[in-house]
C-alpha cells in the first residue's frame, strides 16, 4: 500500500507500447499507471507488466505519439484494474473498456470487482446440469448445451458465425426476458460493419443482454481485457444476483492474435506458430471461469466462437481450445455451400456434458438414432461416389436418403425452434425412414 | 487431524489416527483403506516415553532414549523416490473391466501405460473408467491442467457409487490431486510428483497402487512455461532439453517391489494420458513416453467420430506385457484366451483389407465368405469392443469378457 500517488520522472526507454521506468519502489503487477507528458500532449493509461528489481515494464493502452523520455512522468496509482458493476447494466452496449456506446450516461456502480475473477476450487464446483435452450435444433437436439459448460463454436472464415451468434442472443432461454437468465456478449476486434450488424440485430432483442464491443482499431491490451470484463460481469450476475448467465465471446482468434503481438513486444520466446507458450494457460483462465458453485444458484455458461485459421483444426488456437473446453461445435464449408444453415459438421461436433442436460428418455433415443444412422449414411456416401446408387442395397439407399433428410429438415432452419419442435422433427424423420 | 494412541510394544506403536502415517509400524483402525501396517523409516532404539491419549500430528507420539521423536505423520521430499525395497516383475494384470484393454492390450501391475489422443477422443472418460473399475487397492487420480467441471463431477460420483468388488465407496480408495488448467503453473508442475510420492508411500505398505494422470502433456507444458520464463535454452518444440530425462526418471518410479511388511509385494502402476498438440503423435512428449512405457493405447479420432467408444485403435495399439501375462490368463480364465485373441485380431485385420476392396467393387462384387468376415468383424466391434461407459455394461469381469468373445467367434 502506498499512502499517496508516486510520481516518477525516470522513464528510461520507450519501445512502441512498452516503456521502462527505473527506480520504482514497490510496484505491483497489474497496477494501473497514468502516463502524462505535457509537452508532447500525452495523457494515457498503462499497466505494470513486469517488475525486475526497481526496473518496471509498463504496457500502454495507446501508442504514445509525441512522448519524450525527459518530460514524461509515470504516476503509480496503487490500483489494480477492476470492473464496475451494477444491475443497471442490463440491455446496454459498452465498448471494450467499459464505456457506454448507446449515447446514455455511465451507470452508477454498485461495486468494483477484479477483472481476473477467482479460481474456483474444483471441490466447491457443482457439476453442470440442466440445459440452456439456444433455439437451434442442432445444439438443443444433438449437442445440448448445459448450464456451467463451456462449448466453443469452431467457425471458418466466410461462414455466417455472426448470424449464428445473433440468433442465439435473440433466441436463447426461450427467446424471452426472464428474471433468472442473462446473456453477456463480448465481441473482440470488430470492424465497423460487423459492429453495426450486431448493434442493429441485438438492440431489439427480447432477451436480457449486456454487450461489450471491442473494435479492431482499439488498443491491443483492451482486447485482452474485454473478455475478462464480460466474465467478471457475468460472475457478478450469476453468483450475486442468482442468474443463469450465458457468455458468448466472439472471436477468440482475434484475442489470440493480440496475445501473440503483445508477447512479441515483450520479447518472449515464441511457441507454436509464434503464439506464446503460455497460451494454453491464458485461454484456460478465460474458459475455466464457466461453471457452477455449490451453495449458489446461478451459473456461468460459456460459448466462445473462433474462426479456425486456414480451415485447419490442428491450428494452435482451435487445438488448445478443444483441449480445454467440454466439446466443440464445428462448422463445415461443404454444408455452407450446400445452403444449410447453421452450416455444422454433425459428426465432428460433440457436447461432452450432453448426458447431464437431457432429461427425457425420448430425447436420448432421438439423439442416438439420428447420430448413428447419419454416421452410417455418411460412410455410405463415399461408397456411392464409387459404385453409384445402383450397386447398393435397399437399406443402404434408405440410409443415404436419411442423411440428406437430416441435413435438410433437421439441421437446416430458418427461424427459432423450441426444444419441443426440435424433438418433433427428429421423431418424424426417424419414423419416416423406419429407423425409430 | 487427531488420533489416539492405544498401545506400544518395542518400536511397534499402535494408534488410532484420523489420517495415516507414523514412524514404524502403526496399527490404524480408523479406515479400512489405510489398512494395518503404516510405517515409515525404521529407526532403532528403545522407547523412553509414550504420549498417552489424544494427540495432534505435530506432537510426538513417542520419544526414544537417544532423544529421537516419533511423530504420527511423515514428510517426504516429493522429487526423491521413496526407498521401498527390491524391484520385481509382477506377472499379474490390472483388470480394468474394459474389454478391449483386458483382452487385447492388458496392463500389468507395476507397468506403465500411455493413452495418447486428440481432444474429443475420450481420454478422460477412459481414465475415469479405469479409475473406477481397476482391481487395485489404491487409486491416485491426478487432474493435471484439465477441466474443473470434470473433477467436480468425478468427486461427486466417487462419493456416491460403490466399488464393484467390495462394499465400500470408491472415495475410500481414491486420492485426488487436482490442479485445473486455470491454477498456477508451478503447482501443475509439482502435482504429478506429489501423486507419485503418495503412491510410493502406499506401495511400501504392500498395496497395489494405480496412478492415473490426466494429462502428462499439461505437465510438460508447465515445464516449458517455467523453463521459458527462466530464459533457458529451448530444445525441441520449445520444451526444455531436460524434459525427456525428467519423464524417464518419473516413469521409472513405477514398478512392483518386495516390501518389508511380511514380504508382501506392493506395486505402483501408471496410466498416463497424453494430449498431443494437433493429435500429431510425432511430438516430443508422446515420443519420449513411447520409449518409456509398456502399453500404448492409441485413441483414434475416426472411431470417436463414429461414436465407437472406447476409441482404442486395435491395429496401432500394443502391449509389451502381453506375453508375460499369458500364464495368468491361462490359470485364471481359460486355456484358449490367447488363441481367441489371435483369431479375433486376425478377423479385424482381414476386415480392414476387405473394406478397401468393397470400396472399389461394391457390395455385389464380394464373395459370400468375405461378406461373412465383414459381418463378424462388425459384430466384434459393436458387441465386444464398444463399451458404453455410462451404462450397466461399463464394467465387464474377465470371465464375462471371455464368454462374450467366445460366443461371437463360435457363430462362424
Amino acid at each position: 500500500m502506498r499512502l499517496s500517488n508516486h510520481i516518477y520522472k525516470t522513464v528510461e526507454e520507450i519501445n512502441g507500447q512498452l516503456i521502462f521506468v527505473e527506480g520504482v519502489q514497490r510496484a505491483r503487477i497489474g497496477e494501473l499507471v497514468k502516463i502524462i507528458d505535457r509537452t508532447g500532449n500525452v495523457d494515457t493509461d498503462a499497466e505494470v507488466l513486469q517488475v525486475d528489481g526497481d526496473r518496471v515494464m509498463l504496457q500502454l493502452v495507446d501508442l504514445p505519439l509525441g512522448m519524450q523520455k525527459k518530460s514524461a512522468s509515470a504516476i503509480f496509482t496503487d490500483k489494480i484494474s477492476k470492473v464496475p458493476v451494477s444491475e443497471k447494466m442490463v440491455n446496454r452496449f459498452f465498448s471494450g473498456s467499459m464505456q457506454p456506446l448507446d449515447n446514455m450516461p455511465m451507470f452508477i456502480r454498485e461495486k468494483n470487482i477484479p477483472v481476473t475473477g477467482y479460481v474456483i476450487n474444483p471441490v466447491a464446483r457443482k457439476s453442470p446440469e440442466d440445459m440452456v435452450e439456444t433455439g437451434f435444433s442442432f445444439i438443443d437436439g444433438l449437442n445440448t448445451l448445459v448450464m456451467g459448460q463451456k462449448l466453443p463454436i469452431f467457425s471458418l472464415s466466410g461462414l455466417p458465425s455472426a448470424r449464428v451468434v445473433v440468433d442465439i442472443i435473440n433466441n436463447a432461454f426461450g427467446g424471452e426476458s426472464e428474471s433468472d437468465s442473462l446473456i453477456v456478449f463480448a465481441a473482440l476486434g470488430l470492424s465497423y460493419y460487423e459492429s453495426e450488424y450486431y448493434m442493429n440485430n441485438i438492440k431489439d432483442s427480447a432477451t436480457d443482454n449486456i454487450c461489450f464491443l471491442n473494435m479492431a482499431d482499439d488498443p491491443l491490451i483492451e482486447r485482452l481485457l474485454t473478455p475478462r470484463y464480460a466474465l467478471s460481469t457475468a460472475e457478478y450476475f450469476a453468483y450475486e444476483k442468482k442468474k443463469n448467465v450465458l457468455v458468448i465471446i466472439a472471436d477468440i482468434t482475434n484475442y489470440c492474435e493480440a496475445l501473440r503481438e503483445i508477447s512479441a513486444l515483450r520479447e518472449e520466446l515464441p511457441g507454436r506458430r509464434g503464439y506464446p507458450g503460455y497460451m494454453y494457460s491464458d485461454l484456460a483462465s478465460i474458459y475455466e471461469r464457466a461453471g457452477r458453485v455449490k451453495g449458489m444458484e446461478g451459473s456461468v455458461t460459456l460459448l466462445p466462437v473462433l474462426t479456425v485459421p486456414e480451415d485447419d483444426i490442428t491450428h494452435p488456437i482451435a487445438d488448445l481450445t478443444g483441449y480445454i473446453t467440454e466439446g466443440q461445435i464445428v462448422f463445415s464449408r461443404d454444408m455452407h455451400q450446400a445452403g444449410v444453415y447453421p452450416p455444422v459438421d454433425i459428426l465432428q461436433s460433440l457436447s461432452r456434458l450432453m448426458q447431464k442436460g437431457i432429461k427425457s428418455e425420448e430425447h436420448k433415443k432421438i439423439t442416438k438414432g439420428i447420430f448413428s444412422n447419419y454416421a452410417k449414411g455418411c460412410k455410405l456416401r463415399q461408397m456411392e461416389s464409387i459404385v453409384g446408387r445402383e450397386g447398393m442395397s435397399k437399406e443402404d439407399i434408405n440410409l443415404l436418403n436419411f442423411a440428406d433428410t437430416v441435413e435438410n429438415e433437421f439441421l437446416h432452419q430458418e427461424k427459432k425452434r423450441s426444444l419441443k419442435e426440435t424433438l418433433a422433427i427428429g421423431d418424424k424423420i426417424l419414423k419416416e425412414a423406419g429407423l425409430y | 487431524m487427531k488420533g489416539k494412541l492405544i498401545g506400544i510394544s518395542g518400536y511397534i506403536v499402535k494408534a488410532r489416527l484420523a489420517k495415516a502415517g507414523i514412524y514404524d509400524r502403526v496399527l490404524v483402525g480408523e479406515r479400512e483403506l489405510t489398512g494395518e501396517n503404516v510405517f515409515a523409516d525404521a529407526c532403532e532404539g528403545k522407547v523412553k516415553e509414550i504420549t498417552e491419549g489424544d494427540f495432534l500430528p505435530e506432537s510426538p507420539v513417542a520419544k526414544l532414549e537417544d532423544g529421537t521423536k516419533l511423530y504420527a505423520y511423515s514428510q517426504q521430499p516429493v522429487r526423491i523416490p521413496l526407498a521401498s525395497g527390491e524391484k520385481q516383475i509382477l506377472k499379474e494384470p490390472i483388470i480394468t473391466g474394459q474389454r478391449v484393454i483386458d483382452f487385447f492390450f492388458p496392463l500389468m501391475k507395476g507397468g506403465v501405460s500411455i493413452i495418447p489422443g486428440g481432444f474429443g477422443t475420450g481420454k478422460t472418460v477412459l481414465e475415469q473408467a479405469i479409475a473406477k473399475y481397476a482391481d487395485v487397492d489404491i487409486v491416485l487420480y491426478v487432474g493435471c491442467g484439465e477441466r474443473g467441471n470434470e473433477i467436480a463431477e468425478m468427486i461427486e460420483e466417487f462419493t456416491t457409487i460403490k466399488d464393484v468388488r467390495e462394499d465400500k465407496l470408491l472415495r475410500d480408495r481414491t486420492v485426488f490431486v487436482v490442479n485445473t488448467s486455470n491454477m498456477p503453473v508451478a503447482a501443475r508442475e509439482s502435482s504429478i510428483y506429489i501423486a507419485v510420492c503418495i503412491g510410493e508411500y502406499y506401495r511400501r505398505m504392500g498395496y497395489h497402487v494405480l496412478l492415473l494422470a490426466d494429462s502428462i502433456s499439461r505437465w510438460a507444458e508447465a515445464l516449458k512455461e517455467i523453463s521459458s520464463s527462466l530464459e533457458e535454452m529451448p530444445g525441441e518444440e520449445g520444451y526444455p532439453t531436460y524434459m525427456s530425462s525428467r519423464i524417464a526418471s518419473y516413469v521409472e518410479r513405477a514398478g512392483a517391489v518386495k516390501t518389508t511388511v511380511d514380504d508382501k509385494i506392493g506395486s505402483l502402476s501408471m496410466v498416463l494420458s497424453v494430449s498431443p498438440p494437433g493429435a500429431d503423435f510425432a511430438e516430443p512428449v508422446t515420443q519420449t513416453l513411447l520409449q518409456n512405457s509398456g502399453v500404448f493405447l492409441m485413441l483414434d479420432r475416426e472411431l470417436a467420430y463414429a461414436r465407437h467408444y472406447p476409441a482404442i485403435n486395435w491395429t496401432q495399439s500394443y502391449s509389451n506385457y502381453r506375453d508375460d501375462l499369458e500364464d495368468y490368463y491361462r490359470q485364471h480364465v481359460a486355456d484358449d484366451w490367447q488363441k481367441l485373441r489371435r483369431e479375433c485380431l486376425h478377423i479385424l485385420k482381414q476386415e480392414q483389407d476387405l473394406m478397401e476392396i468393397r470400396q472399389i467393387v461394391g457390395d455385389e462384387g464380394m464373395k459370400d465368405e468375405d461378406k461373412e468376415v465383414i459381418r463378424l468383424a462388425d459384430k466384434i466391434k459393436t458387441e465386444f469392443l464398444m463399451q458404453d461407459a455410462f451404462s450397466e455394461d461399463a464394467y465387464s469381469p474377465l470371465q464375462e469378457t471371455y464368454e462374450k468373445i467366445k460366443t461371437i467367434l463360435e457363430q462362424r
